[in-house]
């Protein structure tokens, strides 16, 4: 469903994804992990068409999303792990954009927005302005919007992210009910490993950028020798902060490049 | 079709919800409108060019039609700072559709906005010569509304950033506004102002609008509708290209 072939994305002289390979099969539920600022959530965005890759080629569902983005934008569905709502919009209102943007018959959505509202708990504030709701109620509703229209891909970058107990197993479980019912390919990146170890068939470590582990959460233990999958990633990822800020001398970098007039 | 529409929709709910711009919006106009509408009336009439509020009130019209879909179109930077144009730039729908139903939903805007100016004016004592031509005056109002609407689409999809805000605002829409005449009369300007005053798009709107309130013009009203046109089709087409070459 998703295949991956030497991918890689440079931002002037950085390299945050280098020479990635990966495939993930119909039906699967695949977890990328990595530490912060390993390349996942660049991933994600030139499988969703929103960066170009530097180079190597992608396919979902046999599509290349760089030259067929709307074809390849049909099949996919998305929460993104920085905000995306309109916080002048209320609750309902992003969700009735959000389904009309992606073709869902009117009664449906509102069949379903209400169901996925209840579900998350929104219900009752679905006619608030979204910026005035807390972060997890926003968090919450990102990922009820997301579940609006069923796609045959649905990445989900660190969805449980600022989420109480309740709702994170809300999600989960309702990322399983779709995975086993509808048979959606989900693509997902989290911090947490024991909801990857929970969730996922299968598991990639990517870090700095290169994907040094692959497969079932059981293999990558064995591969290890860890009990869990938290040593497993330790033990892979190494246990230093990443420094996420650019040194000084990459910020000038790319302020000259600003100048010289290439695109970021 | 239907997300042109939400879109646009879109546009529309915002506007409505941000009282406070809108109030500060108004604001802005009618200092010009008060101030030099009263101010420079006696070395107007002096100079035998007749009612200076007569005379500006139109421009003023056009400055806060022009102000108001330039916004509008750099509400995209907002959009990619708060998160939302991503929803939009990963859905199932062409980029083209989608900086049309911006576009118009800010033209749209901009048109309300320019329509409240032409009420404020007339209470002020503006007053237009020929009543049957106010629809016309309205197309004008329209048509300068979707070519800076489109404008800004094609500014705001170019800058990463709020930054170069500023730069726009002072080398970009402030000489678009003194330029287009919309506070003198585009007449002996001497041959390198006239030439400027002639590259300006909104020249030609404010001079389409005269021409139906006041019966006045410097231009032919059809060349007026003609430059208007073509420059708009031109900026839609860059703004729907910038557009569909968004990263994030
Ligand atoms: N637009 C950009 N310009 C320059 N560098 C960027 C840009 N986007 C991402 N990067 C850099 O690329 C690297 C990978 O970032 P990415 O967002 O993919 O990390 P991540 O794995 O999602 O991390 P996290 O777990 O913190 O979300 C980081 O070092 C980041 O600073
Ligand atoms: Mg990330």
């Amino acid at each position: 469903m998703i295949c991956v072939r030497n991918l890689a994305k440079s931002f002037g002289s950085f390299t945050a994804v280098n020479d990635v390979s990966f495939e993930v099969a119909e039906g699967e539920i695949f977890a990328f992990l990595g530490p912060n600022g390993a390349g996942k959530t660049t991933t994600i965005k030139m499988l969703t068409t929103l960066l170009h890759p530097t180079s190597g080629s992608i396919q979902l569902d046999g599509l290349d999303p760089s030259t067929h983005q709307n074809e390849a934008r049909k099949r996919f569905g998305i929460v993104f792990q920085d905000p995306s709502l309109d916080g002048d919009l209320t609750a309902w209102e992003n969700m009735e954009v959000h389904g009309v943007l992606y073709h869902v018959p009117r009664k449906v959505g509102r069949a379903r927005s209400e169901e996925l509202l209840k579900l998350f708990e929104l219900w009752d504030r679905r006619n608030e302005q979204v910026k005035k709701f807390s972060g997890g109620m926003k968090r919450r509703l990102e990922i009820a919007r997301g579940f609006l229209h069923t796609p045959k891909i649905l990445f989900l970058d660190e969805p449980t992210l600022g989420l109480d107990p309740q709702s994170r197993n809300q999600l989960w479980s309702h990322v399983k009910r779709v995975n086993e019912s509808e048979r959606v390919t989900v693509f997902l990146t989290t911090h947490y490993m024991d909801e990857a170890d929970r969730v996922a068939h299968r598991i990639g470590v990517i870090d700095h950028g290169k994907l040094i582990a692959q497969g079932t959460p059981q293999a990558i233990k064995e591969q290890t020798g860890t009990a869990s999958l938290e040593d497993a990633f330790l033990a892979l990822t190494g246990s230093t902060i990443r420094d996420e800020s650019a040194s000084p001398t990459d910020q000038i970098r790319q302020f000259a490049k600003m100048w010289s007039g290439g695109r970021r | 079709m239907s997300a042109i529409y939400i879109l646009w929709l879109r546009e529309l709910k915002r506007y409505v919800r941000s009282h406070a711009q809108i109030v500060a919006s108004l604001g802005q106009p009618m200092l010009y409108l008060l101030v030099l509408g009263f101010g420079l009336s006696p070395v107007f009439k002096r100079a035998g060019y007749g009612d200076y509020l007569q005379f500006v009130a139109p421009g003023v019209i056009g400055m806060s039609v022009l102000f108001s879909s330039i916004f509008s179109g750099l509400g995209l930077l907002w959009d990619r700072q708060f998160g939302f144009l991503k929803e939009t730039l990963v859905a199932p729908v062409s980029r083209l559709q989608i900086m049309i139903g911006r576009t118009l939903g800010g033209a749209t805007v901009a048109v309300i906005q320019g329509l409240l100016v032409t009420v404020i004016s007339m209470i002020a004592g503006f007053r237009p010569a020929h009543l049957i031509n106010v629809p016309l005056a309205l197309g004008f109002m329209v048509a300068i509304a979707i070519v800076f609407s489109a404008l800004g689409v094609a500014i705001g999809s170019s800058l990463q950033d709020m930054q170069g805000f500023q730069l726009i605002m002072n080398f970009l829409v402030m000489p678009i506004y003194f330029l287009s005449g919309a506070m003198f009369p585009l007449v002996g300007l001497g041959p390198v102002l006239t030439f400027v005053t002639h590259l300006d798009p909104l020249a030609y709107g404010i001079d389409g609008m005269r021409a139906m309130l006041l019966g006045q013009s410097a231009f032919n009203p059809l060349v007026d509708l003609a430059v208007l046109a073509a420059v708009g089709a031109v900026l839609l087409a860059v703004g729907a290209y910038r557009f569909s070459k968004i990263e994030i």
